[in-house]
């Protein structure tokens, strides 16, 4: 359990986190999202005690994290910058680690087997790529074993195996009662990893709330219609008041004010044959996009110049 | 257009890149997939007349790289966002290049409103974040108006905005009638943008079709159906010879069946439908269904050409020794 | 995933138990740190052959070179023998020192390795004081080991001109060298830990090693002498002196004292530094 209260932190005259506060319950991936600048990383950086908050503070199951005693027993961290020396050995950089707290050997040889790095595990990683770098990063994180894990963008550099391993582990974790934190950009990644969301933008919280209770609050909902009688189904659509926006390209009609079962009812009612019934679940990405126009807060960033064609579904 | 022939790249007695034969048409975006070490970056490489392939060719627009006369206006290429100076402006560093091709200063503005770094275009690169430095490399990629663009893991260090503006202007492009060229790590990224899909690994070229095509080929699709008369359209449905699996969630996924086909059987039975939904693997299920041999070895694989020696790796293991190699081998050609 | 698994059952992890010696973790985990990277043998190397080499030539063109010396410089010589074999190995050698210590703590920002460090060790003070420990007691040791083997040299190669023992009068000047550079070697981290840089740190040392403890020579009268005997390196190279300079105000044990009260106080606000800057 992570708790963050009224945190604030300014640098000179920029507050870079605003009287934040919330908590990260264990048992679920808690997906941490904002825009460049946004906060995100000082407020993972003070949550670890590597930057003093200006005031406010953050604690680790009730302690701050520079009263923890084997710190790595509870914290697995994953920071974005790079955390290593790069003339050190992949072994014996988690060696050091793991001396610090107690923790065998072995254990060491346990997590570079975990991550794959164990073929490359005596070369310095000032050779490696951005993958191997992260998931060096990630073996460090899980060297203690620990009941809670911060991870700032875990698949930077990965490829496909490595983030569908790093999201599995996760949900893995996870379900395990764990705690786990996850910063990322990637909204399609968080999508379809993350339970829960804490979303902030220019260091002030702007939503904390489970994964789908976000994307319908900030999305419209649709149902995508194939029937072989589509004009019929338009006019007795628009007897209820549905909205049957347009056509797609192969037939398919997109209904809002609607739900499916109401449109399969009203189907089966006027004898109307139906090839197609979805709801249309936004996406998480779309959803992020519509609370940065509507809080405003976000995002005085350079508008897309060639950005015209939306070729989104 | 890129196109490749018998291309092929060895390192000592490791082929990178082994007799890759694909094409990379206008007007749509074409996604580059593959793990680490599968030889992508080679390939690209080798594309930009980076690398010289050890036999085979690849060819731009129909002659290879080193002799186009203008290089920078027929193919613009982001391979690495740091290969800047950080101690130049943005704008000085488009500058120069501009100046090495005899473009006009006017393209570095265009560019440079273009990717949105107008604010920073003064400062020194090297103070740049991930993201910007990949905006820059951006801005220099398209720096001569291309006709082809390549891309290499293009959102690495953006944030949502960017990354949606990145997958925007890709489509922009390929919709103008430009090659588009792009590799990424990130599926559910590529699924978004790519209309085609050329896949590799340990190499050769695994697929190279549609994106539709190729998640019909490497997937299991079935029909979502929800009803509140469920038990009933599942016994009819059933005895058509569809198999019916029952859900948790009080729906049905029925293979065999084409949504259309369920929706006339259940118009027929005047039953009521909640849910008549397709559902397909996602491109990162397809392709993992694809390289799944090509990345790591599977006990019972009896095809020779996914389970190649040399691919036996502990663990969830990504060939890392190779990866690690190219990693040295891009450091030495630098 | 057989991978899986082993990361929710890592009986490695459990069987560490708590373990006490809290600090002693600290000491161990410095000490992998310290013999991890390869700066750390090149530097050592260094110091070995530079000391050593020193101590031979010296003596040895001394020797040679016998009969041109003026008789004052004879005098000198034959009064302090192990002042001249010494200081003339220490004089180079004390570079690598200085440089390594810097790099051990300098490097750690440099690389981004300061953040594995802290979040490993919250009690930063704690941290300092462990790698404090373990480098000073490494330069310590191979310091003493190479002053013993450079006074042999030495005085072998004297041999033909004088002889050179060892007795209680001389025994602090070889015993000096561990002491110095021990001293020197934790002062160069302090540095390092204060300035966070590797080469401005390496400059600043580097500077007040041969460059400004020489020139406040020039500074005339009390205060130049002050200045002169307070400037720390110059008072921590008493230790090895068996005559000191006449603008040098105090004995050989007062300076090596002057030295490690300036490296005391600088550990102190190095120290606070560490605690209240962001990482």
């Amino acid at each position: 359990m992570i708790e963050v209260k009224d945190l604030v932190k300014k640098y000179g005259d920029t507050t870079a986190v605003d009287h934040l506060s919330f908590a990260v319950e264990p048992g679920r991936i808690t997906g941490f999202l904002g825009p460049n600048g946004a906060g995100k990383s000082t407020t993972m950086r003070l949550i670890l005690g590597l930057d003093r908050p200006t005031s406010g503070s953050a604690f680790i199951d009730g302690k701050p994290y520079r009263d923890l005693r084997d710190p790595l027993r509870y914290v697995g961290a994953l920071l974005e910058a790079r955390a290593v020396h790069g003339g050190r050995s992949a072994f014996n950089h988690l060696l050091y680690l793991a001396q610090t707290q107690g923790v065998p050997k072995r254990r060491v040889s346990e997590v570079l087997d975990l991550v794959g790095l164990t073929a490359v595990a005596g070369k310095r990683t000032k050779g490696f790529s951005l993958g191997m770098g992260q998931r060096l990063g990630i073996a460090a994180a899980l060297l203690g074993d620990p009941q809670i894990l911060i991870l700032d963008e875990p698949v930077n550099g990965l490829d496909p195996e490595g983030v569908l391993w790093i999201r599995q582990l996760l949900k893995a974790l996870a379900a395990d009662g764990r705690t786990i934190f996850v910063s990322s950009h990637l909204m399609n990644e968080m999508a379809v990893t993350a339970d829960h969301l804490i979303v902030i933008g220019r260091g002030k919280l702007q939503a904390d709330m489970p994964v789908g209770q976000f994307i319908a609050q900030f999305s419209d909902t649709a149902v995508l219609v194939r029937t072989p009688d589509a004009d019929t189904f338009r006019s007795a659509a628009a007897e209820r008041g549905w909205d049957v926006t347009g056509t797609k390209e192969d037939g398919a009609l997109i209904v809002t004010g609607s739900t499916a079962p109401q449109i399969g009812e009203l189907a089966a009612e006027r004898g109307l044959v139906l090839h197609e019934l979805t709801p249309q679940r936004a996406s998480l990405e779309d959803a992020y996009m519509e609370l940065t126009r509507e809080s405003g807060e976000f995002a005085h960033r350079p508008a897309p110049a060639l950005g015209g064609t939306d070729g989104r579904s | 257009m890129i196109q490749a022939t018998a291309l092929t790249k060895r390192y000592g007695p490791r082929l990178a890149v082994d007799h890759a034969d694909f094409t990379v048409a206008p007007g749509k975006v074409t996604g580059f997939l593959g793990p680490n070490g599968a030889g992508k970056s080679t390939t690209m490489r080798m594309i930009l007349g980076l690398d010289r392939p050890s036999s085979g060719s690849v060819t731009i627009n129909g002659v290879p790289y080193h002799r186009l006369a203008a290089p920078l206006r027929e193919v613009g290429a982001l391979l690495d966002a740091k290969a800047v100076h950080g101690g130049r402006s943005a704008y000085n560093h488009l500058l120069v290049l501009a100046k090495a091709n005899g473009l006009p200063r006017s393209r570095v503005d265009a560019v440079i409103d273009l990717v949105g770094l107008r604010s920073v275009a003064k400062k020194r690169s090297g103070g740049f974040s991930l993201g910007m430095g990949q905006r820059l490399g951006i801005a220099a990629a398209l720096l001569g108006d291309p006709g082809i663009v390549m891309f290499d893991e293009p959102v690495n260090g953006l944030d949502p905005e960017g990354i949606l503006w990145i997958r925007n202007l890709m489509k922009a492009l390929a919709a103008e009638g430009r090659t588009v060229f792009v590799s990424s790590h990130l599926m559910s990224e590529m699924a978004l943008t790519a209309d085609h899909l050329v896949v590799i690994g340990l190499g050769k070229i695994l697929a190279d079709e549609p994106m539709a095509d190729f998640i019909a080929k490497n997937s299991v699709s079935y029909v979502r159906v929800r009803s509140p008369q469920l038990a009933d359209l599942a016994t009819k449905m059933a005895s058509r010879g569809w198999r019916v699996d029952a859900q948790q969630d009080a729906s049905v996924h029925v293979y065999d069946a084409q949504p259309a086909q369920i929706g006339d059987l259940a118009g027929r039975e005047s039953l009521y439908l909640h849910e008549l939904t397709l559902v397909q693997s996602s491109l990162e299920e397809a392709f993992m269904r694809l390289t799944a041999g090509s990345v790591e070895y599977h006990a019972g694989s009896t095809d020779p050409q996914r389970a190649p020696d040399g691919a036996a790796m502990p663990g969830w293991g990504t060939p890392v020794p190779e990866d690690f190699r190219n990693a040295q081998v891009k450091e030495h050609s630098q | 995933m057989a991978a899986r698994d082993s990361v929710l059952t890592p009986a490695a992890v459990d069987a560490a138990g708590t373990g006490h010696a809290h600090f002693g973790r600290l000491l161990l985990a410095e000490w992998t740190k310290i013999r991890s990277v390869r700066s750390t043998y090149w530097s050592l190397i260094a110091l070995v052959i530079a000391f050593l080499f020193f101590s031979w030539l010296f003596p040895y063109l001394t020797v040679a070179n016998w009969k041109q010396a003026t008789p004052e410089q004879q005098a000198n010589l034959i009064e302090d023998p192990i002042g001249s074999i010494m200081s003339s190995g220490l004089f180079v050698g004390q570079l690598a020192v200085a440089v390594l210590g810097v790099m051990v703590t300098a490097s750690e920002y440099g690389t981004g390795m300061i953040r594995s460090t802290l979040l490993a060790s919250p009690h930063r003070v704690r941290m300092l004081a462990a790698k404090s420990l373990v480098f000073t007691l490494l330069i310590g040791a191979i310091g003493e080991v190479i002053a013993f083997a450079g006074f042999y040299i030495g005085r072998l190669t004297f041999k033909s001109l004088l002889t050179v023992n060892l007795d209680s009068s001389n025994v602090r000047q070889v015993f000096g060298v561990g002491l110095y550079l021990g001293m020197l070697g934790l002062f160069a981290l302090v540095i390092g830990a204060l300035l966070r840089h590797v080469a401005g740190a390496i400059t600043g040392i580097v500077a007040l090693l041969l460059v400004i403890s020489n020139l406040i020579q020039l500074i005339p009268g009390r205060v130049g002498k002050y200045l002169y005997t307070y400037e720390p390196t110059n008072a921590g190279f008493a230790i090895i002196g068996k005559r000191l300079p006449d603008n040098f105000l105090i004995s050989s044990w007062e300076g090596y004292g002057v030295f490690a009260a300036w490296t005391a106080l600088l550990w102190a606000l190095a120290a606070y530094l560490l605690v209240r800057r962001d990482a």
